[in-house]
């Protein structure tokens, strides 16, 4: 097939994927939230259940004028939210759907997922210096500082995961779980990482990953109570459309990522290898649906840290457990 | 160095497991405009008046804390009950209006009337597209007597 032709397909693909699973989990979000607080949510718009209520909202959004601050560096403050975009759905080029199924299969797949998702602070601060608004300013900075703080242990709970597989590929990360763990007479075992012995590394994962993703209890960069909407204050219209998108988008990434690497990916002990390209993304995407109501789950329950609180977590206990976990993990690999 | 994080696990999913509860139960709403909720038969929706009762004493008025009571009145003279008495002057009510965008609800005047000429009603149900609507006058707020719950009887010595 034609390269530009292929290249384009690819892109509507992936572009449509993220952007309607964004739209999903956003409904998610209202609908479960709403009945974890005894409402009911969204219950009109599109006739039941309130389906199309994120179309709505979108469609509402598209309408708005475009602001910007006289004050703001226009071109800066325009660009940022396409950067912040861009960083999460470049994620989704190296997750592995299905054995054959993925964009491309870097040999530094783990590496390049961790650096394209760390082009959003990037944005982020782009937007909070931009907007020439106080509570931009502090809130693009509490979130780089937040942002640095909380790649740390993620990038140390991946590497525990990279030396338990001996692989960046993610393809290569998901067929080490795929593989036979050990066997009971001829019945072969095999197990996600999760359950060979990542437990701390997952969960240190996840807490990170609520922190980049900037969500109760870790969402002081948009602090209402103090920052009104932190870096966002002054964006309106389509480009904070594209900011909320990001947001749920990078939600279903960083699921998408913690699945493939904790949870076995597209794999499921038990579907034999002549199923797994078919079944490959409805194992993903039911893996990623139970991480992302997680997400949505403690976001509805648990209160905001306090900034001091959580550069604490990080920088006294994620970090330095992380790097135990990795101390141990490798004296497993190399001891078995 | 201040206080360290106190170890936090259990009151996290204690507060994870009511949420969670919470989800699968069913949420007390009623969709307003389709379904009618019921107040309670003495909820404090509306103030009426009953004019027969109302001596103009503009004590109503006077203990409003929004002062959203206007009164309006006139002394009449009436033929004395008894041939050959002196003629009485009786309080006439000309106009009684409550600026219900004011009002705050809070019963003051139904409890300083002397003469029980003011009465909670339950109905809630008198929204206006135009502020100045909701100044109900004497006739408007007569209309709302009729919904006045009956007094409970008295209780038995």
């Amino acid at each position: 097939m034609n390269f530009w032709l292929e290249l384009v397909i690819k892109l509507v693909a992936v572009l449509l994927t993220v952007l309607t699973g964004a739209l999903v989990v956003i409904y998610a979000e209202l609908k479960a939230g709403s009945h974890m607080q005894s409402r009911i949510g969204p219950y009109n718009a599109g006739g039941r259940w309130g389906w199309a209520q994120p179309l709505a909202d979108g469609l509402k959004f598209l309408q708005k004028e475009d602001l910007a601050p006289a004050e703001a560096d226009r071109a800066v403050y325009g660009f940022a939210p396409y950067v912040v975009m861009m960083s999460t759905i470049a994620v989704f080029v190296v997750i592995p759907f299905g054995p054959d199924l993925w964009a491309a299969d870097l040999d530094l797949g783990a590496y390049f997922l961790l650096a394209i998702s760390s082009i959003s602070v990037l944005g982020i601060l782009m937007a909070g210096w931009a907007s020439a608004n106080k509570y931009s300013l502090v809130g693009g900075l509490r979130a780089a500082a937040q942002l640095i703080a909380y790649e740390l242990p993620l990038v140390l709970a991946v590497v525990a995961v990279v030396i338990q597989a001996g692989t960046m590929s993610l393809n290569g990360i998901v067929e080490a779980q795929a593989d036979t763990w050990f066997t009971i007479g001829t019945f072969e075992v095999s197990a996600p990482f999760l359950v060979r012995g990542q437990v701390i590394g997952f969960v240190i994962f996840m807490i990170a990953a609520v922190a980049e993703l900037s969500r109760i209890p870790f969402d002081m960069p948009i602090a209402e109570s103090e920052l009104t909407m932190g870096y966002l204050t002054e964006y309106s219209g389509i480009r904070f459309t594209m900011f909320f998108l990001g947001e749920y988008a990078s939600m279903i990434a960083l699921s998408a990522i913690a699945a493939t690497l904790f949870l076995g990916g597209y794999a499921l002990p038990g579907i034999p290898d002549s199923l797994a390209n078919f079944a490959g993304p409805g194992v993903l995407l039911g893996k990623v649906a139970i991480l992302i109501f997680f997400f949505i789950w403690i976001r509805w329950t648990w209160p905001r840290l306090r900034e001091d609180q959580l550069q604490r977590l990080a920088w006294h206990w994620l970090i330095p457990l992380a790097l135990v976990n990795i101390a141990v993990i490798s004296i497993f690999k190399v001891a078995f | 160095m201040s206080k360290q994080i106190a170890f936090p696990f259990p009151g996290l999913f204690k507060g994870m497991w009511v949420t969670l509860k919470t989800m699968f139960k069913k949420a007390p709403v009623t969709m307003y405009p389709k379904e009618q909720e019921i107040p309670v038969p003495r909820a404090r929706g509306v103030i009426s008046l009953d004019v027969d009762n109302c001596t103009v004493c503009m004590l109503c008025a006077r203990e409003c804390p929004d002062w959203c009571i206007y009164i309006e009145g006139h002394k009449e003279m009436q033929p004395s009950a008894k041939p050959g008495g002196k003629p009485r002057a009786r309080a006439t009510l000309d106009r009684f209006d409550i600026d219900y965008s004011l009002c705050m609800y809070c019963g003051i005047c139904v409890e300083v009337c002397p003469f029980d000429a003011l009465y909670w009603s339950p109905e809630y149900e008198y929204s206006e597209h135009d502020v100045s609507n909701l100044l109900h006058n004497k006739g408007k707020l007569t209309e709302w007597l009729a919904t006045v719950p009956d007094a409970p009887s008295l209780e038995s010595r």
